[in-house]
């Protein structure tokens, strides 16, 4: 066990050691979230009348810290398919390291890049205005939840990434699940625009409820169009946890299965 | 003692459509070097992983250090070393950090590691290179990185997979070497390759593999003469055809093949033979347009034993089902 811990470590170290030998890699990984919140922030901004005081910006924010972190799905996975492409994970596998010490610690890697990107996007957001108003615990505590959603979502990456293989295909697969996802949501217009049918499956996307829980923790009184009564838009907070423990015990046990099995 | 068994090794893909190993056996005894020989697809990768616990055969069984690869590939991880057709090292890192992270993986601990990765880039000429991302390396220097890594516990068993496909004659020779030092301090050795110069450098034994069987075994001497060893081959006018028939008829002490103006005809004594050729050339007053030693090749080993040449006969199994690479 403690073997398992430390080798996950060293997995994880590895991927800093890559941002720290090709520090362009960083650059990449925080330049397009923050371009988001720029982009929204100046040309959507403008446009929608939110009645929330402050802005479209305060609305905004939290739907970019969710779909950013959501994206860590797709990151997680095309870096395992490389690994594999490249004939590292072979190698690992040849080790006598303990099971599963080699996804853990790229997710745990993944979750310590997403802290930075989450930190870069706060300061862009408080940049242009955004700021929350609910105090230091709340706002901390939205940020564990975002911290927790990107982890939860990491573990699906490592499944889809040890499905497919081949890393060109996982980044259209990644993005094929992460963009309707993030934009069949409450995160960038109110819901309650959109066709009836649409809306149910807005108001349960595990990307509306994370996006009004952060709003509800950041001191927002107006989640932007969930329905009113339904109950992800009442509970955001239960929902979104819910939602994180479940994708976490269907999907942690199912890699690791996989990624012990997946040659063979 | 046998260090690496492998009794009736058979593993399909593709629900039984491809098959990669088909009755596959071979074994190793401890301290000499097996070359696995045979063309694109013939199954040495699939035999390989399956020896080094990446993959489970279908049926069959084999054990290496004595221990049961499908039972307890935990052991068997710790007895080996692994190194395969692609360097299989994070190329965003250098050198040294890959060596020391792989020490780490082997639980080395911290200065343990960093000593070992110092000792074995100094050993394999990388020194220089050590805190360049491998990304820079030529292909020669990316393998040795790769065998480095997979030497770091020292182990008693290795299994190269075709360590010098792809490498230009400089950096295979450096390769030989660098294996050949090896096999003097004692490893027990099974290498793949698709070449028989290869193999003859480097193997005690020789076993040839087509569409996932062994269909020859032996010493690479053994193998010549099965395969009908060097031949004499001299090219000629038209007109000195026949008295060119009639000396290399006896060097060699067998019947020549003629083919045009190319006489042929095998030869046991190499360079020796060839020198009486030239001699007897000589006194003859024939000129040759072209005369020389020529070593049969996979392609005339796959044509005596097999009957066809050595071609890319089946998929390669890994390509289909793990990643897009040949």
């Amino acid at each position: 066990m403690k073997n398992a811990a430390s080798d996950a470590l060293v997995i994880t170290k590895r991927q800093l050691l890559q941002l720290a030998r090709v520090p362009e890699l960083l650059v990449f990984s925080t330049i397009q979230p923050v371009m988001f919140v720029l982009l929204f922030r100046f040309v959507f901004g403008g446009s929608i009348d939110t009645g929330e005081s402050g802005g479209y910006v305060q609305l905004l924010m939290p739907g970019i810290f969710v779909q950013t972190v959501a994206f860590t799905l797709a990151s997680t996975a095309i870096g395992l398919a490389e690994d594999m492409k490249k004939g590292l994970i072979d190698r690992f596998r040849s080790l006598p390291i303990s099971r599963g010490a080699v996804i853990i610690g790229r997710t745990f890697g993944d979750a310590l890049l997403n802290i930075l990107v989450l930190v870069v996007m706060a300061l862009a957001g408080f940049a242009v205005g955004w700021r929350p108003t609910s105090g230091i615990l709340q706002t901390t505590l939205a940020f564990l939840f975002l911290f927790m959603f990107g982890y939860a979502l990491s573990w699906i990456g490592i499944l889809v990434g040890l499905s497919v293989k081949e890393a060109r295909t996982v980044q259209s697969v990644g993005f094929l699940v992460t963009f309707p996802l993030t934009f069949l949501s409450n995160a960038f217009a109110p819901t309650t625009g959109m066709p009836r049918a649409l809306q149910y499956f807005a108001e349960w996307n595990p990307v509306s409820t994370m996006v009004a829980a952060c709003r509800q923790l950041f001191g927002l009184e107006n989640n932007f169009g969930a329905t009113a009564n339904s109950w992800p838009s009442q509970y955001p907070l239960e929902t979104s946890l819910f939602y994180m423990v479940l994708l976490m015990v269907i999907f942690i046990p199912l890699s690791i299965r996989k990624y012990k099995n997946f040659s063979s | 003692m046998k260090s690496v068994i492998a009794e009736n090794l058979v593993k399909t893909y593709n629900k039984g459509e491809v098959v990669a190993l088909n009755d596959l056996s071979l074994d190793v005894e401890e301290g000499t070097v097996l070359g696995v020989l045979g063309p694109n697809g013939a199954g040495k990768t699939t035999t390989v992983r399956i020896l080094a616990t990446l993959l489970k055969p279908d049926s069959g069984h084999a054990t290496v250090a004595g221990i049961d690869v499908v039972k307890h590939p935990d052991k068997v991880r710790e007895m080996i070393g692994l190194s395969g057709q692609y360097a299989a090292v994070d190329e965003t890192l250098t050198g040294w950090d890959n060596l020391v992270m792989f020490g780490r993986l082997y639980h080395l601990g911290r200065q343990p590691s960093i000593d070992r990765a110092n000792e074995l880039l100094e050993r394999f000429d990388l020194t220089e290179a050590a805190r360049r991302p491998i990304k820079t390396y030529s292909g020669g220097m990316r393998r040795r990185l790769d065998l480095a890594a997979s030497l770091i516990v020292k182990p008693k068993i290795l299994f190269l997979d075709e360590p010098t496909t792809g490498l230009d004659p400089r950096g295979r020779q450096d390769m030989w070497g660098v294996i050949q030092d090896l096999v003097k301090g004692g490893v027990t050795l099974l290498l793949t390759t698709q070449y028989l110069e290869e193999a003859d450098q480097l193997a005690d034994e020789i076993a040839v593999i087509d569409r996932g069987t062994v269909i020859a075994r032996g010493t690479s001497d053994a193998l010549k003469k099965q395969v009908g060893g060097e031949r004499l081959e001299i090219t000629v006018e038209n007109a000195d055809v026949a008295a060119t028939q009639e000396i290399v008829a006896r060097i060699s002490g067998h019947s020549t093949h003629t083919d045009l103006r190319t006489i042929s005809a095998p030869v046991l004594n190499g360079s020796k033979d060839l020198m009486d050729a030239l001699r007897a050339m000589d006194e003859a007053k024939i000129h040759p347009l072209d005369i020389g030693l020529k070593r049969p090749s996979l392609d005339d080993v796959f044509l005596s034993l097999t009957g066809h040449v050595a071609e890319e006969t089946v998929v390669e199994p890994v390509k289909t089902k793990r990643r897009g690479k040949k």
